[in-house]
């Protein structure tokens, strides 16, 4: 379905819609149990800011699996601002709040979760906060989509949705837990090119 | 006095057109250093040798007289010399400048008045006029030799202590009277000393936020007020330099309205500038007295549009460039001002209709020469009288640019600005120093005549 | 933003960002591991034309965390009578490729006038300039208030403003740059600002801030302000005819243990009391300052993070995407010049 956006020369084109991406996380979550052979030391902290809801979405498919979870006790916020390999190169980035679980994240398993993998920076910066913040036994990482074109080698070990894209294109992921007041359909992934 | 007017061998010029004070439009005749004719005459009376210069479109108006400028020469020649600031002067369109006392050595000896009157002569851009020192060394505590100056062969009838106030009252009063023997002013530089120590700009709201000590409005009115109070007493003639507050106006509107014989002047920033320029720190702006506020700069014009404020004058202060490369405090006060004060006047007085330009001729060359005592300059621009004109092109725009000047200094408060009015030509005794608009040969005077001239 | 000069020329929304900040900072500060890679290879310079241990290793713990190089260049006063100008110094700096300069400085302007300068290209900081203003004091202090504030209200302090606050500043306003700081970011923030002092300490000119004026310390205390923030009195102005004594003083305007009590007369339990330091025990505040009300070490604790933020948030960020700065050529209009209000360089 390709449509032409009302503003500029920009083409939209949905490739996940609300039920596709409810049903995509409901994989991911079966596949991190089964990985981790039960929920036992799972800890799943989201990068802001979409990964932090999607970690959300994962732990309460997983309490649903597993009712021994409390979902809150077993998500966090983890901030990557601040080790970022292009901080220079942006406009300036405010950070964001890292919110660890009560049990910290030493010998847990901690899965990464993010919306997009693209070139895998913002992965390894991931990886360098967390290993100020302790150290885990095990980390993972679960995205929603990967769209190719890494430039570090970082692959995920759960993904929602691989989609092929050219640099050009843009991948939006809108959830309904942040973009729900702007107007926009909630829970879709979205890829946007200017034509 | 020197006779500047006795010169044989000048080239003769006939400006056609020309518009007399704004007014109506006729031809000059300059020859042998004096206006030989004005008016339908004067192109037959031109020999064929005579340089014609076309004037269609400019003002001719009397040269101007500064009663404030600061040479530095001697002792500060990396700021100014008398041969730059003099070439500025007629740039600007000035034909005689009075140069500041306070050099090293302090200008309070016949030695030093005659030596700076010297390099004037020597320079040949405009008549050069000593200011004498009212106290030794601008010290404040003994009276220079005042006689000894008048009776130089610089001829001083100026005296100041600018720079500092004479702030003793009783030194103050003696200075007065004692003048009156020669003729001569004293202009004062009116600052209380205790109420302005360590003060970095005007004290107001703009102040406040900055930070930076306050130069209280007072410390000026309360000289100014005491000062004409003194003057009336002994019946002596005042000068109120740079004027710069409302108050101040006031007072010396009263005080004319008493018959006290006081002459005030301010100079083109002030009439111009506010102290809201301040607020970028930038020490082009630190000037003494400091900028106002906007209700200061409207009186002062009003003052000088109805006489109240007499002249103009430049307070021309050249400061080498390290001293404004610096933080604020450290910084040196002073502006430039001989090349931009035609245009600035313009632009505040003249195009806001406060004054024409036979009143600009006033304030900028009549009253200033009256004040100076200097009996050939400012005069009517008719026959017979000494050839000291300029011709200005009052339609002109220009970019003030510090780099492109005749002065040393590179500190103009203007940079950047777009102003009014440029002096095409500037005739010092019937020669021209200034041809379209760039500066064209000094006037060579023959050393022995001249010393025969002094001695009158 | 390329400068942090003043607090005048800061935007609520910008002062609000670097609070949010500051609050992330703040939380690193609490972990194990203190340190953020966020400006590796990048230097700091502590450039200080006056002494101030305190607000040096401030700024230095906080350059550090952030993993930034620190070079500490301390210009006595007897090197600038020997002619080691500013000029020079930050010459000498821009050669050393600093990439942040923290400039204290006791002329009023100096840091804005380096950062207008085409002598340096680095970042500026006012650590504190004369009598003019001392922003990263303020943005502490405001920071101290707004988690006081949240605290007593039950919010998150992140986000928030200063809205429906009070805050009484007291003594040598004319003479403060932390009272001016204040004064503007305060108000920019929605508190209400009122001053007290001897009217020999308040500047001319204080009718146009956005502030009530009181001569009468007790009745400012009446308007039951949410804090009071004592400044300091500098010894030099103690002989200079602002005021009869120190006693005199110190009575009139002193927080003492009367005031203390009389808070708590007043039912004024939330109201907290603040102090920039160092203090003068027993002349402006007495053993108030030792009270549960006291902020002082709070403030001091928050430095670190707010000097944090400023740096990250100045030293991040694509340094080309600025503004365009100003042109040379400006013209003025006929009847008058300049603009009235806040100037921007
Ligand atoms: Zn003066």
């Amino acid at each position: 379905m390709t449509m032409p956006a009302p503003e500029s020369g920009i083409t939209k084109r949905v490739v996940l819609a609300a039920a596709d991406m409810d049903r995509a996380l409901t994989r991911i979550a079966h596949e991190i149990l089964e990985a981790n052979k039960g929920s036992a030391d799972l800890i799943l902290l989201g990068i802001p800011r979409r990964g932090f809801p999607l970690a959300q979405r994962l732990a309460r498919k997983i309490a649903a699996v597993d009712d021994a979870v409390d979902p809150d006790l077993i998500t966090g916020q983890l901030d990557v601002t601040m080790y970022r390999d292009d901080l220079r190169r942006n406009p300036t980035r405010s950070p964001q709040a890292t919110q660890l679980p009560p049990s910290g994240i030493d010998d847990k398993v901690v899965v990464l979760v993010d919306d997009v993998l693209y070139s895998g920076r913002t992965i390894r910066a991931a990886l360098d906060a967390l290993a100020d913040l302790g150290r885990p036994r095990i980390v993972r990482l679960a995205v929603l989509v990967d769209r190719g074109h890494r430039e570090l080698p970082i692959r995920a070990d759960h993904v929602g949705k691989n989609l092929p894209t050219s640099s050009r294109e843009r991948v939006r992921v809108h959830l309904g837990e942040i973009d729900g007041l702007d107007g926009v359909a909630a829970d879709e992934v979205v890829i946007e090119d200017r034509a | 006095m020197t006779d500047t007017t006795q010169h044989a061998t000048s080239t003769e010029y006939l400006i056609r057109h020309a518009s007399i004070l704004g007014k109506t439009s006729a031809d000059l005749l300059l020859r042998d250093g004096r206006i030989a004719a004005v008016g339908d005459t004067a192109a037959a009376q031109a020999s064929p040798s005579a340089v014609t210069i076309d004037a269609t479109g400019l003002v001719a108006l009397p040269g101007m007289v500064d009663l404030h400028t600061h040479l530095r020469e001697p002792g500060r020649e990396d700021a100014e010399t008398v041969e730059t600031g003099s070439r500025a002067a007629a740039l600007g369109g000035f034909t005689a400048i009075h140069a500041m006392a306070n050099s090293s050595p302090v200008a309070d000896t016949a030695g030093v008045v005659e030596q700076v009157h010297s390099l004037g002569l020597a320079s040949g851009w405009v008549d050069v006029r000593p200011v004498g020192a009212v106290t030794v060394g601008l010290g404040g505590e003994r009276l220079a030799e005042l006689g000894a100056m008048a009776e130089s062969r610089a001829t001083v009838r100026v005296f100041s202590d600018d720079g500092v106030c004479v702030h003793d009252p009783v030194l103050m009063r003696r200075a007065l009277e004692y003048v009156k023997a020669f003729d001569g002013v004293i202009a004062q530089h009116a600052q209380e000393p205790r109420l302005t120590e360590g003060a970095q700009m005007n004290e107001g709201d703009v102040s406040a936020v900055l930070g930076l000590t306050g130069w209280p409005a007072v410390a000026e009115e309360s000289i100014v007020a005491r000062d004409v109070l003194l003057a009336q007493h002994v019946g002596s003639r005042l000068h109120v330099c740079h004027v710069s507050t409302a108050g101040s106006v006031e007072i010396i509107r009263w005080a004319k309205a008493r018959g006290v014989d006081v002459t005030a002047e301010v100079t083109p920033h002030h009439l111009l500038l506010t102290d809201e320029l301040v607020r970028s720190y930038d020490p082009v702006y630190k000037v003494n007295p400091p900028l106002r506020t906007a209700d200061d700069v409207q009186a002062l014009r009003e003052a000088l549009a109805d006489g109240t404020i007499d002249v103009v004058g430049t307070d021309h202060a050249p400061h080498p460039s390290e001293h404004k490369d610096c933080e604020w405090a450290q910084a040196a006060m002073g502006m430039t001002g001989l090349e931009t004060a035609l245009s600035v006047v313009q632009h505040a007085m003249v195009e806001t209709g406060l004054l024409d330009w036979e009143g600009f001729a006033r304030v900028t060359s009549v009253i200033p020469a009256r004040i100076g005592r200097l009996h050939d300059q400012g005069r009517e621009l008719v026959a017979g009288e000494p050839a000291h004109l300029i011709l200005v092109d009052p339609a002109a725009r220009w970019t003030v640019d510090p780099a492109a000047m005749a002065t040393k200094g590179r500190n103009s408060p203007f940079r950047g600005l777009e102003l009014p009015g440029s002096v095409r030509a500037t005739f010092y005794a019937g020669h021209a120093t200034v041809l379209d608009g760039a500066l064209a040969t000094p006037r060579q005077v023959a050393p022995a005549r001249e010393a025969a001239a002094w001695t009158r | 933003m390329k400068h942090l000069l003043s607090t005048r020329d800061l935007s609520a929304a910008s002062a609000l960002r670097l609070l949010d900040v500051a609050e992330e900072m703040s939380a690193v500060g609490e972990r194990e591991i203190k340190k953020l890679p966020a400006l590796r290879g990048r230097t700091v310079v502590n450039l200080f034309f006056e002494d101030s241990t305190r607000t040096r290793i401030s700024f230095e713990a906080a350059a550090k965390r952030l993993s930034a190089d620190v070079i500490n260049f301390a210009v006595k006063g007897s090197s600038v009578s020997k002619g080691e100008s500013l000029k020079d110094t930050a010459q000498t700096l821009e050669a050393m490729s600093a990439d942040a300069v923290v400039i204290r400085h006791p002329a009023s302007g100096a840091p804005a006038r380096l950062a207008a300068s085409d002598w340096i290209d680095a970042a500026v900081i006012n650590a504190g300039d004369g009598t003019h203003e001392h922003p990263t004091q303020a943005l502490l202090d405001a920071f101290t208030l707004r988690r006081h504030w949240a605290r007593i209200g039950g919010t998150p302090s992140a986000g928030t403003t200063l809205a429906g606050m009070k805050v009484l500043i007291v003594g040598d306003v004319l003479h403060s740059r932390v009272a001016r700081s204040n004064v503007w970011l305060l108000t920019t923030l929605g508190a209400e600002v009122l001053l007290a002092g001897p009217p020999t300490l308040l500047p001319v000119g204080i009718g146009s801030w956005p502030c009530t004026v009181f001569y009468d310390l007790d009745e400012a205390i009446a308007q039951r302000p949410d804090a009071v923030m004592m400044l300091r009195l500098q010894a030099e102005r103690m002989n200079a005819a602002f005021f009869p004594s120190t006693r005199e003083y110190s009575r009139r305007w002193g927080f003492d243990d009367g005031r203390l009590a009389l808070l708590d007369i007043m039912g004024l339990d939330d109201t907290v009391i603040m102090h920039p330091g160092p203090m003068n025990r027993g002349l402006e505040i007495s053993a108030a300052a030792d009270s549960p009300r006291s902020t002082i070490l709070a403030q001091v604790r928050n430095g670190v993070s707010v000097r944090m933020a400023a740096l990250y948030l100045l030293l991040s960020g694509d340094p080309h995407d600025d503004e365009p700065r100003d042109d040379e050529t400006h013209s003025l209009p006929h009847d008058l010049p300049i603009p009235e209000g806040r100037t921007t360089r």
